[in-house]
């Protein structure tokens, strides 16, 4: 996941669907110079990593972001985090009694 | 995006003191709660098993990557996709792992011990652990009640 965040074209990208709504390639590639191959290719990565989901309508794929991920991630870090203020924790009253 | 957790801690105790509840395989489990089956050496396996209320169910098994004596002690180990009594799989071959590292330095009051964990980036998008967190919220829960338990009760 932290790949797929690390460039320039797809953090921007995750930046415009960060609008919440499903949006269409050329929504999302007014604006910029890409092609539409280049777009899909980014938007396939993101998919894959599962920060981005693709719906169908019609013969156009729409995209939506998923946030899930990026909140689990964190929460993880955060969780680790607190597991090792309590190992020490434990330590400390161990190593000083 | 965060790859890294740093913790520092000031323990009122000798260096050669923190260094044996680093390295001390016996010590090690009393405090961070698992039951080892036998001493640290470098580049080899360290196993056991866990005996944190609610999670003996998990194995501990962490390669042990450096020992300089009270100076660093590292070793690296898995983060499996679920802890849970249900999902968790004792197999961590296929698990991303992470490095973790003890670092000590002498105070005039004792001894900072710098502990860092790297390597999260390797860590699946797809990795759930919201029952793990809510189980150890409960758990925190459990110690606070515990604790006040002991202390009106001597």
């Amino acid at each position: 996941m932290f790949a797929a965040l690390g460039d320039e074209t797809r953090l921007a990208l995750v930046g415009r669907l960060a609008g919440g709504e499903t949006y269409s390639i050329s929504q999302l590639r007014s604006g910029s110079r890409l092609t539409r191959q280049a777009i899909t290719k980014h938007l396939r990565v993101l998919e894959k990593v599962g920060l981005v989901r693709s719906v169908h309508r019609g013969r156009e794929s729409l995209f939506q972001l998923d946030p899930e991920p990026i909140v689990e991630m964190r929460e993880y870090l955060d969780l680790v985090s607190e597991q090792w203020d309590e190992a020490l924790n434990r330590l400390k009253a161990f190593v000083e009694k | 995006m965060q790859d890294r957790i740093e913790k520092r801690i000031e323990l009122k105790a000798p260096i050669s003191r923190v260094w044996r509840a680093l390295s001390d395989y016996r010590e090690f489990g009393e405090w961070f709660r698992v039951r080892l089956e036998g001493p640290f050496l470098p580049g080899q396996v360290s196993r056991g098993q866990i005996t944190y209320p609610g999670y003996e169910h998990v194995k501990w098994e962490a390669l042990v990557e450096k020992m300089e004596p009270e100076k660093l002690f590292s070793f690296s180990w898995a983060h499996p996709k679920s802890l849970d009594k249900e999902s968790y799989s004792p197999d961590s071959s296929e698990d991303p792992r992470t490095l973790v590292e003890f670092r000590l330095e002498k105070t005039a009051a004792g001894t900072l011990l710098i502990v860092s964990e790297s390597g999260f980036s390797k860590l699946p998008a797809e990795l759930r652990l919201e029952a793990f967190r809510r189980n150890d919220q409960g758990w925190t829960e459990q110690v606070k009640n515990i604790e006040s338990y002991v202390a009106k009760t001597p």
